[in-house]
């Protein structure tokens, strides 16, 4: 019953995601003004501007990461084990059912012999495969690109994970205990990295939990931001840098990008 | 004429039913007293409109905090927990859909089984 | 000369046939205890994991749906191709299409990780999702065959049965096309994304449906005391060799494109050399037990003709299905995601780049099998409750309908002036 209301609270979400676009304009105008008036401080302004309190998330900003794989350290997996203390996923020691948000791989060419060490987590693409199947519409991407499941409507029948090219998502295998109260998950749906978007939304600032445990290890191969944000760190370092896509051949413009693979 | 009667006696039956619930409601609710002790003694709305819609609330806000990323509203299931949530005598923070705690007396007395602690955690995070 | 075809329900009195819904009823009663089971413990219990996230239920499920599709056919036969010697068929058909169908649905919905909301997947839609579709076609397949029946058994409605087919025929191919679409659409994995997915399902459906049901017809026959002649057996079995060498054609087409793609070959060595499992249930159970073998038997002379050759053969058209539909789904997923072309990996902590073991749990193997038990008892129930077979289904019974055929209608007509 409680689900039929989420149906139709989607479709007024719809409704005002058309505002959304509209107020996005005129404050793209105003930044625009702002520009012309104070550079710089006008940008940073507009980049704090939104009130998580009231107002939706807008495509203004996309969020995404870089990841330099030949900063990443073979054997460590700080970002692994920050992943799973954040967002409370337990492991049962079934490796084959055990939820994981974001894994390490390493990788060796095949004809130069290049190893190299690097996490994958969901890509957050921009045409999501995962959100396209799924028959309820759990799988959904927010207009600031993180894509996400909504588990009040996720059936469990994970076509998503059948979907998805990279191997991002994990099916919640065992009921759920000691979740964090900003990570709700439980059995019978489908999970994955949510780019942390509990700390994201409460300030711009912050970064997700596996960029932060990499930058305290000192190995700093995660740059999360802003890929809309000229002025970002991540901008920067995809303007100087060369950068691919994991399976770029399938046009799916990921929101996390590799170096040095 | 038989079919007046008879809808007659069911419309009669049923105020009398809902009459009797909304009553027992009214003490079982009274009576029970599983409130904040951290928080004051208001809650985000009138008793009787949170009696009412809380579910609408905590939907509505749910939808918008997990679709359109609006945090920190007055109406979150965490802000439920964090005022409700009793201690036993150890200082241990009771489940609110344990037994007889805030969430579960009431909904059982009116035999709706609610959900959202199967993957809502049922206790507020350690106060730090 | 003309004989009626008189339908009649079976008598359903004998203690086999309570011997036989009590068996029904327990599988099916067995499938949602081991449905319970895997729910209230969590998918873990089974043998389906992170890697290989559809499992045997999925190919019971998937099977059952494709064959449910294809039992339909002998009806689309009778009343869109105008072959009226099916036409004493076209009921039974109908029943086991939707049989079939709800059975594998049941399967589907009861490995749901959420099966207690099914109400959401009826309620909220994303219609992007082939899913989607697919919730549509199965329950609309469901009702307009439903209708098709009551056309076809309602005197007066009978005139409507023809159009009424067509539409249920059209609607039938959708839906197989749909079923194959799940994984013909599904972009990511090496053994899917491939367009032939949709075609080859169908033609996968006209075999394996004929085959549930002739077996189903020459047991229904034979258990009830009723005559199935020749002439009519034959006909179904020699459209069944079609269908196979029709399956064998798709499967050489997809297996051919595959190879002649280089960034396919990897997927193509696994299935078609280096699977295991896989390969030996590709080449044993799909293309020597599931096709050459029946073929053989439905066409050599010694056992062209032979009651048991054909039931044998039927059977054995089933089992290959099952394990076709294996090779499709799980097959598919044990090969792992190639995310990193060109690179080999060394390390993993979520197995990226091994292939996948599965090895299924008895509750998930409990599970599958009662949607064919599902599927059967519905069978089982209705022939005895409605008329679905005619009482006999002889050769003078089926010849003088077929006669019909022949005849044109100005022909019958005036044959039946004469007559009067």
């Amino acid at each position: 019953m409680s689900d039929n209301l989420t149906s139709v609270k989607q479709s007024k979400l719809t409704v005002s995601s058309n505002n959304v676009d509209r107020r996005g304009f005129l404050s793209s105008v105003s930044a625009i003004a702002a520009v012309t008036v104070a550079p710089g401080v006008a940008l940073v302004g507009f980049a704090e501007a939104r009130s998580v309190d009231k107002e939706p998330v807008t495509d203004a900003r996309r969020w995404g990461m870089l990841i330099d794989s030949s900063r990443c350290v073979r054997g460590c997996d700080a970002c692994v084990s920050a992943c799973g203390k954040e967002n409370g996923l337990a492991s049962y020691s079934r490796p084959q059912t055990d939820v994981q948000w974001v894994r390490k791989v390493t990788v060796r060419d095949t004809r130069t012999r290049r190893i190299t060490s690097l996490p994958v987590m969901c890509q957050h693409c921009q045409d999501p495969p995962c959100v396209d199947v799924c028959p309820t519409g759990a799988s959904f991407r927010r207009t600031d690109g993180i894509v996400l499941v909504d588990r009040h409507i996720c059936i469990g029948c994970r076509y998503c994970m059948m979907a998805c090219p990279y191997k991002a998502r994990s099916f919640a295998h065992e009921s759920a205990n000691n979740q964090k109260s900003h990570a709700p998950r439980g059995k019978g749906t489908v999970e994955a990295c949510t780019f942390c978007v509990h700390r994201v939304d409460e300030n711009s600032d912050r970064t997700p939990a596996c960029v932060e445990a990499c930058a305290a290890q000192g190995h700093g191969a995660m740059v999360f931001g802003d890929l809309n944000d000229p002025n970002s760190q991540l901008s920067k370092d995809l303007d100087k840098y060369s950068s691919t896509e994991l399976r770029g051949d399938m046009g799916l413009n990921p929101g996390v990008r590799y170096r040095n693979i | 004429m038989r079919k007046f009667w008879l809808f007659f006696v069911l419309a009669v039956v049923s105020t009398a039913v809902s009459g009797f619930v909304f009553a027992g409601q009214e003490n079982a609710l009274l009576s029970g007293g599983a409130v904040s002790k951290w928080k004051g003694d208001a809650c985000v709305e009138a008793t009787p409109v949170m009696r009412r819609e809380h579910m609408d609330f905590l939907l509505k806000q749910r939808d918008e905090t997990m679709r359109q990323g609006i945090r920190n509203g007055p109406y979150s299931l965490k802000g439920c927990i964090e005022c409700h949530a009793q201690e036993d005598e150890q200082g241990q923070e009771i489940p609110v859909n344990a037994s007889g705690q805030f969430c579960q007396e009431c909904h059982q007395y009116v035999a709706v089984s609610i959900d959202c602690f199967q993957c809502h955690v049922a206790t507020s995070e350690p106060r730090k | 000369m003309m004989k009626i075809v008189d339908y009649v329900e079976i008598e359903g009195r004998s203690i086999g046939y309570w011997v036989l819904l009590a068996i029904l009823g327990a599988g099916a009663a067995a499938g949602l205890g081991a449905s319970y089971y895997m729910e209230h413990h969590g998918h873990w219990v089974t043998g389906m994991s992170n890697q290989i996230v559809w499992g045997t239920p999925h190919v019971f499920a998937v099977f059952l749906i494709v064959a449910a599709s294809g039992a339909l056919n002998v009806a689309s036969i009778a009343s869109v191709f105008n072959r009226v010697m099916y036409k004493p068929l076209s009921r039974f058909s109908g029943l086991l299409a939707i049989a079939l169908l709800i059975g594998g649905l049941a399967v589907l919905v009861l490995d749901l990780g959420r099966p207690d909301r099914l109400v959401v997947a009826m309620t909220s839609y994303n219609f992007k999702s082939i899913f989607t579709w697919n919730i549509f076609l199965y329950t609309g397949f469901v009702v307009i065959v439903a209708a098709y029946l009551w056309m076809m058994m309602e005197r007066r409605m009978n005139r409507y049965s023809k159009p009424v087919g067509m539409f249920a025929f059209v609607w039938r191919l959708a839906l197989t096309t749909g079923t194959g679409s799940i994984f013909g659409f599904l972009v990511a994995r090496q053994a899917f994304d491939a367009a032939v997915m949709g075609p080859m399902f169908v033609v996968m459906s006209f075999s394996y449906g004929l085959a549930f049901f002739i077996l189903l017809l020459m047991w229904t026959y034979h258990m009830s005391g009723r005559t199935l002649g020749d002439a009519i057996l034959l006909r179904l079995k020699n459209l069944l060799g079609v269908f196979i060498a029709g399956v064998l054609y798709f499967v050489l087409a997809y297996h051919l494109t595959n190879l002649y793609a280089a960034e396919h070959r990897g997927v193509e060595q696994f299935i078609l050399v280096s699977g295991g499992i896989y390969t030996q249930a590709f080449w044993i159970g799909v293309v020597m037990l599931g096709s050459i073998v029946p073929f053989l038997i439905f066409h050599l002379p010694s056992t062209e003709k032979s009651r048991l050759g054909i039931a044998v053969g039927s059977v054995l058209v089933i089992l290959g299905g099952i394990a076709h539909i294996f090779v499709i789904i799980v097959g598919g997923q044990a090969y792992p995601l190639v995310i990193f072309p060109g690179k080999e990996i060394i390390e993993s902590s979520f197995f990226d780049g091994q292939v996948a073991s599965y090895a299924p749990s008895l509750p998930e193997v409990i599970l599958g099998v009662s949607g064919i038990a599902i599927a059967l008892l519905l069978v089982s129930i209705a022939i005895k409750v409605l008329r679905f077979l005619p009482d006999s289904l002889a050769d003078d019974v089926v010849f003088s309908v077929g006669s019909d055929a022949v005849l044109g209608e100005e022909e019958k007509a005036a044959a039946s002036s004469a007559g009067a």
